[in-house]
């Protein structure tokens, strides 16, 4: 017999379903069973030309279509089949009727390239400038583009189609966006608003413009040869993060309402925190302090001791920075326990899934625990000797897991940090 | 547990009439309205005074890092954290929680029309299009366009490094971000907050998204109260942000409250069915418990339709309230419709009046005497609707 409020007189918040695509396939069999054999879903991508880029590949998600094609289209689509999932398995409610608030993940959104061009072909003048092509927006022919690219759009659709309660809250906190929107959801069961929620997080952005920009910033990996070896996590030769689609859908539900309705309990969000860095737009700060902060905010959150932690759930974007910074700020906050503590990285298969990163991931946090095996850290051929991490490498690794820390951390000082736990603690 | 009481105890304000609460004050005081039909005509718009950011953004390489938009939020953010006193308090600014609403940045006009040109003279095969975006785009303009990136800077920039969420979804965004953080500081989850959003007006690339709906007012400008003929919105710039915080954190560190912010609420109308904009601001109107009939009304009505008819007839089934329209005055400022709207309620309240009706059409009234009780309305053009309560602090 558990208490049904934690060590804070907070109701606790268990979750009841989740539902997952990335690029691994979709649905929780599936992905978990690529995930723990170490399967790599990044490929060359084969959705637009390829010419002039300096990265080729990604973790696209192409065994889901949406015509006409747009990454708002996709995410939407990516999160539809993720939350029908997520519901099927809790059983909440009735179909079109989600008896809480929805709070979303998901990429900002504009109009798109093909939608811009489609504009421009009927311009009737040669050399045009703004205000012409403003003309021949309007009018209505091209109202749809407006419906799909309002940031609120996704956020709407999914509201409609699931029944969600009240406003639909559209977040973007970066790569931690996924966390945030999980964190989100805690602290309004906390406050008692609702016995339920359903997190969502989503994002389809493999398109030209944005691997352009993120290669503009030099962000991403240019090992393009073979595609499943770029994304290396810990490795000595990584050099940059591999851009990914997929979505997560959690239910989350106070214990109570879960067990008064006789739920299945998949797992616990035991704690949350987050703790922005104010040091650079892109960089973290070189003393680890924010995200040192943010991983002690999110023990303090669930009452819990370094040692309670066993896995780590890492960022682990394999860019040369975060890895570092996050082995600092672990190895700060953890000290001798570190090495006692296996570390890996999902997105060495799955590629980041950007916006939805925080959600797949406590999703995968989640199966870590539910199956006592931790999934593998892919291309781990050359470890780096300045990140001496028990890094999870190469093969899945069967441990006993009673509480994971899953760390998001993303630019423009995103920090964020869940601790998922089996049973309520 | 008694729910704490929520203080709006810091105000900032950047727009098209200036920038600060006295020269807002005054200028709202003359009827004041900066409107440009010609800029961008036919689109008529509201562009952001002149203003000089190095009294808030001293580093010009932080400027130089951003576009218009964050610089005016980061500039309206900084007013608001010296006027609740805490800009450089560096053990606050650690622990502050900060929620921002934000649409995206600007985008550069120039190559996206010399593609787009490219294209439509048949000289743009698909692969070149990644070519052109490869060398034409500048590397930092993707931080100066993502969404999070306004908060991003403002942590850079005055150090606000608690925590940071950036809503993201028009004018529903800042609504919801000033109802989450009342209800975290309420449930003693938060115990100070920056809320506020950024808008720049003068943005050809942001009028596409709203010509597509022809939502955009063309032509001439009117007040948002007699566009009947000619509806729309006209696009404003402004920077609104918010210091809120528990009574008791105000308290402790003697802070001056300018209003107290008791209650925000929200919901989704089905617009599908017409009538429902209406609808949902007749549920949500009893749960902010508004206890005088007299009371005063700022709301964003944006001017566009048919969300501006169905604000309209709610607002015709209270007849007592005295309706302020920021559109006519500011434009509509988008996702910083709603944290405008709250801080023209807190700084009426501060100063002990409602200030002028601008209105020719005779819906908005004179109304004298010290508001006790000020409403703040937001109905986005296209989805979701709120309001809040701001009342004097007894």
């Amino acid at each position: 017999m558990t208490a049904p409020r934690d060590k804070f007189g907070r109701p606790i918040v268990v979750v009841t379903g989740m539902g997952i695509v990335t690029s691994l396939g979709g649905g929780k069999t599936d992905n978990w069973k690529r995930l723990s054999a170490g399967e790599s879903g990044i490929k060359t991508v084969t959705r637009f030309p390829l010419d002039s880029l300096k990265t080729t590949m990604a973790g696209a998600v192409d065994f889901v279509t949406v015509d006409p094609f747009s990454s708002t289209s996709l995410s939407q689509r990516l999160a539809e089949i993720a939350t029908e999932e997520a519901l099927e398995q809790s059983g909440i409610g009735s179909k079109g009727d989600f008896p809480g608030p929805l709070f979303l993940a998901v990429a900002p959104i504009e109009t798109e390239w093909p939608q811009r061009l489609e504009v421009a072909r009927e311009v009737p003048t040669k050399d045009f400038g703004i205000i012409d092509y403003l003309a021949t927006c309007s009018g209505g022919k091209f109202a749809h583009f407006h419906r799909r690219f309002t940031f609120g759009s996704v956020a709407l659709n999914l509201a409609e189609t699931f029944g969600t309660k009240g406003s639909p809250i559209s977040l973007s906190t970066a790569c931690a966006s996924g966390a945030t929107a999980i964190q989100l959801g805690v602290e309004a069961i906390r406050r008692g608003e609702t016995d339920a929620t359903l997190c969502v997080a989503t994002d389809g952005s493999v398109n030209p413009e944005a691997m352009v920009r993120f290669s503009l910033l030099s962000a991403l990996s240019t090992q393009n040869d073979p595609p499943q070896g770029a994304s290396k996590p810990f490795s000595k030769n990584r050099d940059g993060f591999v851009m990914a689609e997929g979505a997560g859908a959690l239910v989350l539900e106070s214990y109570d309402a879960a067990m008064a309705r006789g739920a299945r309990i998949l797992g616990v969000v035991a704690g949350c925190g987050e703790l922005t860095d104010s040091f650079h737009r892109t960089r973290s700060a070189p003393d680890g302090k924010p995200a040192i902060g943010c991983v002690r905010k999110t023990l303090a959150d669930a009452g819990m001791e370094p040692e309670q932690i066993d896995h780590i759930n890492a960022h682990g974007t394999s860019t040369p920075e975060n890895d570092k910074m996050e082995y600092l700020a672990t190895s700060a906050v953890f000290g001798e326990h570190t090495k006692n503590i296996p570390v890996s990285s999902n997105k060495s298969m799955v590629g980041h899934t950007i916006s939805a990163a925080g959600a797949v991931e406590a999703i995968f946090s989640l199966l870590t625990l539910e199956h006592q095996r931790i999934p593998p850290t892919i291309n781990y051929e050359v470890p780096d000797p300045a990140i001496p991490f028990d890094v999870v490498g190469n093969k899945a690794r069967d441990a006993k897991v009673t509480a994971v820390m899953s760390n998001s951390f993303g630019f423009g000082g995103q920090n964020a940090s869940l601790i998922l736990t089996r049973e309520p603690a | 547990m008694a729910e704490k009481e929520v203080w709006i105890t810091g105000v900032g304000l950047l727009s098209s009439l200036g920038e600060g609460l006295d020269a807002h004050w005054e200028a709202l005081g003359e009827r004041r309205v900066n409107a440009d039909e010609k800029r961008l005509a036919p689109y008529v718009i509201h562009p952001i005074a002149p203003v000089s950011f190095d009294a808030q953004i001293p580093k010009k390489g932080d400027q130089r890092q951003m576009e218009t938009w964050q610089r005016i939020g980061t500039y309206a953010a900084g007013l608001a954290l010296d006027s609740a006193g805490v800009k450089g308090n560096q053990e606050i600014l650690s622990r502050m929680d900060m929620i921002i609403a934000a649409g995206g940045g600007e985008r550069d006009l120039n190559v996206d029309l010399a593609i787009m040109n490219a294209d439509a003279q048949g000289k743009l095969p698909p692969a070149v299009l990644n070519e052109k975006l490869m060398n034409e785009l500048r590397p930092t303009l993707f931080l100066a366009q993502l969404s999070n990136l306004l908060a991003g800077n403002i942590a850079i920039v005055h150090g606000v490094c608690g925590t940071s969420r950036t809503f993201m979804g028009e004018e529903a965004s800042s609504i919801d971000a000033a109802r989450i953080a009342v209800a975290r500081i309420g449930a003693g989850q938060s115990d100070i907050a920056l809320v506020g959003a950024a808008h720049n007006g003068d943005r050809g690339d942001l009028l596409m998204l709203y010509s597509f709906g022809d939502f955009a007012l063309k032509d001439q400008y009117a007040s948002v109260w007699a566009r009947r003929n000619n509806p729309g919105f006209a696009i404003g710039s402004a920077g609104a942000f918010l210091v809120m915080e528990s009574r008791e954190h105000a308290e402790a560190r003697g802070a001056k409250p300018y209003a107290k912010l008791t209650k925000v609420v929200a919901d989704l109308a089905k617009r599908k069915q017409p009538g429902a904009v209406t609808k949902s601001l007749q549920t949500l109107w009893p749960q902010l418990g508004v206890s005088n009939e007299n009371a005063m009304l700022i709301t964003g009505a944006t001017g566009a339709e048919p969300a501006t008819a169905e604000e309209r007839e709610f607002l015709g089934q209270h007849p007592g309230l005295a309706v302020r329209a920021t559109g006519t005055t500011f434009g509509h400022t988008m996702e910083a419709q709603f944290p405008l709207g709250l801080a023209l309620a807190a700084l009426s309240i501060s100063r002990g009046a409602l200030y002028p009706a601008n209105d020719p059409t005779g819906l908005e009234v004179e109304k004298t005497g010290a508001p006790t009780q000020i409403v703040v309305l937001g109905v986005g053009h296209w989805q979701g609707e709120g309001m809040a309560l701001v009342e004097a602090v007894k």
